[in-house]
This record gives C-alpha cells, structure tokens and sequence, in this order.
C-alpha cells in the first residue's frame, strides 16, 4: 500500500467501489449524480462547464481532472473553462471579502 | 498535441511498421482483446452485413502533416495510386451493389490522376465523397477550381476541422491551417456546398488530445452556431470521429504517456450496440497500391482482408462478403461510446 499520499489520480477511477462499505447509499447518490447531470433545462454541455467551475471552488483534485477532460471533450475551449474557473474564483474572494462588512460593522461598534 | 513536420517514415521512426504497432498494440488495454469482447455480444467472428462503399486511399502524399495522422500522410510521402490500379478499381465499380465510392488520402487531389479517376466513377452513376482537407484549396491555384469540380460530379465533400478555433485546430493540423481551412469553406459555400440541397458538405470533428468525443449533436450544434457567427460559414452535419490508436497519433498517446490511459478509456467504453455498426461490415477499403483491407486503419497496419484474394485484380464481392473481418486492439476506437466510422457516429 502507498504511504503519505492523501491523493492518488489512479484512485477516480475506483470512485464507484465506495458501495463497498455501504451500498445502498451508494447507489442512490450515482443514481441522483446521473439525473443531475443528464439533459434538462441546462444541457449537458453547460452542466460540465458549471462542474468544473465547482470542482475548484471545493478544490477537489479528482473532481478537476474529470471535468477538465470532460468539458474539453463537450467542446468548451480553454478560454471559455478558464473564464469558468474564474467566476469560481470571484465568488470564492467575494465570499470572503464580504465578510469584511461585518469586520467594518465590529470595528465600528466599538471605537470612538 | 505539438506538431510534427515529418512523417514518422521520415523520421525513421519504428512505429512507420504496421507490425511494430500492432506488437504495441497487443499488449495494450486491461487485459482483454478485441475478439473476446465481440464474444462476449454474439458478434465473433465479425462478418460483413454486406459491402456497399468502396473505400479507396489514392495516395499517403499530402500537404499537411496533421499530428494524429493515422495514414502517416505528408509532402515527404510519395505513394500514390496509379492510373492502372484506378482501372482495375473502375471495373469493380461496374457492380451495382457497390453503391459509393469514398475517395481518400492524404490529399487525394494531389494525385495527379484524381480529375480524370473521378470522372469515370460519375459515368459509372456512383455516389462520389472526396475527403478533402480544406486547405489543399487555398494551397495552389491549380487547385482553386475544386469547388467547381466538386459540384460538376455532385461530390459529397468531408473535410475536416477539429475545432471552431483557430488555437485548436492548428495544435493538431498545423500552423495557420484554420485560416486557411475558413477560406476554403468559403470558397465552397460560394459555389452552393452547404447551401444547396445535394451539395453536401460534411465536416469531420476529432478530438485534439488524449480524449473522446462528445454527443454528436451537441458538438454539431456548437460548430454550427460559432461557424455561423464568427466566420458565416454554413454546412450540413458534423461527423464525430474518435482517434484510432494507429499510426502518429499512436506516436503522440505513446510519446505524451497517454497511451495506458487511453486504451482503457475505449475498453471501458465498449459498447455492443456500436460494434453491431461498424463501418468494416458495409465497406471494403483499397490502397494505393491495390490491395484490399477491412477498413483504412488496417490499411494502415498493414493488415490485408482475410483469404486468397487480397488484391483489386482479384476483387470477388461474394467472397468478401464471406470473409471474416480482421479485428486487433485498435478496433476498440470505433466501438467506444456512440461509435465511430468515416461518417461519424454510428448508434
């Protein structure tokens, strides 16, 4: 067994044996994963677009290299996931910096 | 994926042997051949449903040297078909069940014969497709008048471009390919292809990397609308064709360490449905030299039909559709997802 790697790219392709230590849950989540991502009012094109932008956000190394080669493969160039992987990034900082208004408020609150 | 200025045969390269690729090929994949898998669905040994396009490659020469070229197709490669084969190929076509001839290469317009070969094949009432590559268009102006040409003998044309960028289709085709590639649609949307009913014009879309094909539809709808907006060019359907792990496109999986990933990517994506349409079960494929291959990738391997007769001189349609299809690891490239032929996909 490999030792002191938390991630390892070989492992994605064993996501589906999770079932192993629980089934039933399993199958339901790779159920509810399939509706999620057929077509529907968002095409499946723009489905993978707005997964990989996610997959940044939770920074999930599995996640990226799925939707990276998934969204390549749907027709999406490098600029349009690039632009994707910043509006990830914007709500990212944006999440953050907004809280500044409530280090404004505190600060206010207190001084003179 | 870089692009390559030589032909692997230039290069001296080993995988310029059909049979070095095929030993590379054998040990590919997670442990199952080809033939097992046929099994496994009722479909080994794989036979013709009957052969009804005749598939003929008049020559490796070419102007481009695209860096997934399966044909290993380029300006240092000088094979062409001569006259005297495109005769023999003339006097099969005389059967009526062999319905279209599809006319590739390299760049089958660089044969010098190609006019004159396309000609007699409309005399004889076929359903002619040139499989052009755009740029040989723009490339010289004894060639400017293809469009003409084209529309004189009701030829289907399929060309094909990779992506609707620039960026893209360059990375896989060459330097400035896609600019030349607008010019030359244009060219042929002026002379009515992809405007007037009966002068089709299909286009070929093959991924640029490591990686398959999306929905067909959904692809064509995309390079119908960025074609359309950014450049007004106009065309009929979009082809999805998936890299087939032969020749340099072989040499580009190997070279970049996506060859393990690869292949199992097709494995896993077998699908039966796809491998019931293959495109070797309707269509016999010529060489330049005359002789007969299940399919233009094997042609390329270098794996002539099963049986005594392997040469046009020898063409017996009932016996080819007899034979038992030759089948390698390379085939899991047209059975993996929704399928993949010369005209795209296949469920």
């Amino acid at each position: 067994m490999e030792k002191n790697h938390y991630y390892n790219a070989a492992d994605l392709k064993k996501f589906p044996s999770v079932g192993e230590f629980g089934k039933d849950l399993a199958d339901k989540f790779f159920a509810y994963y399939s509706a999620v991502f057929a077509e529907g009012a968002l095409t499946a094109r723009e489905k993978s677009l707005v997964a990989l932008a996610v997959s940044h956000a939770v920074q999930c190394p599995y996640c990226i290299d799925a939707y990276a080669t998934d969204a390549t493969e749907k027709g999406w160039s490098e600029q349009q996931m690039m632009e994707a992987v910043h509006v990830a990034v914007s709500i990212r900082g944006g999440a953050s910096l907004v809280h500044s208004v409530q280090m404004m408020n505190k600060v206010k609150e207190i001084s003179m | 994926m870089a692009q390559l200025t030589k032909s692997l045969k230039a290069r001296n390269s080993d995988l310029a042997s059909g049979a070095h690729q095929l030993e590379v090929l054998e040990h590919a994949g997670p442990g199952i051949s080809f033939a097992e898998k046929l099994q496994g669905c009722g479909l080994f040994p794989l036979k013709p449903t009957g052969i009804t396009i005749f598939q003929v490659n008049i020559g490796r020469m070419c102007n481009q040297t695209c860096a997934h070229c399966h044909v290993d197709a380029g300006p240092d490669r000088t094979e062409i078909m001569t006259r005297e084969t495109m005769m023999q190929c003339l006097a099969v076509l005389k059967d009526p069940s062999l319905e279209t001839v599809d006319i590739t290469g390299g760049a089958p317009e660089m044969n010098p014969d190609f006019r004159w070969f396309v000609g007699e094949i409309k005399k004889l009432n076929k359903h002619i497709i040139v499989r052009c590559n755009l740029t040989i268009i723009v490339s010289n102006k004894k060639y400017h008048d293809l469009p003409e040409f084209y529309k004189a003998h009701n030829v289907e044309v399929i060309s094909s471009l990779p992506f609707y960028d620039a960026d893209r289709t360059d990375r896989q085709r060459g330097e400035g390919v896609f600019k030349s590639s607008i010019e030359a649609l244009r060219l042929l949307n002026d002379a009515g292809y992809g405007k007037d009913p009966g002068l089709l014009l299909n286009l070929v879309y093959n991924p640029s990397g490591a990686f398959l094909p999306a929905s067909q539809v959904e692809l064509e709808r995309q390079f119908k609308k960025e074609l359309k907006n950014q450049h007004d060019i106009v065309f009929n359907n979009l082809y999805c064709i998936t890299n087939m792990p032969v020749s340099r496109y072989l040499d580009f999986l190997i070279r970049t360490g996506n060859f393990e990933n690869y292949m199992d990517k097709l494995v896993v994506a077998f699908n039966p449905s796809a491998a019931a349409g293959v495109m070797c079960r309707n269509t016999i494929s010529v060489g330049w030299n005359g002789f007969l291959y299940d399919c233009d990738f094997n042609q390329m391997l270098d794996l002539t039909v099963h049986g005594a007769q392997t040469h046009i001189a020898d063409f017996n349609i009932s016996a080819l559709n007899q034979r038992d299809i030759r089948l390698g690891q390379h085939c899991f490239g047209c059975t993996a997802g929704a399928g993949s032929s010369c005209g795209g996909s296949t469920v």
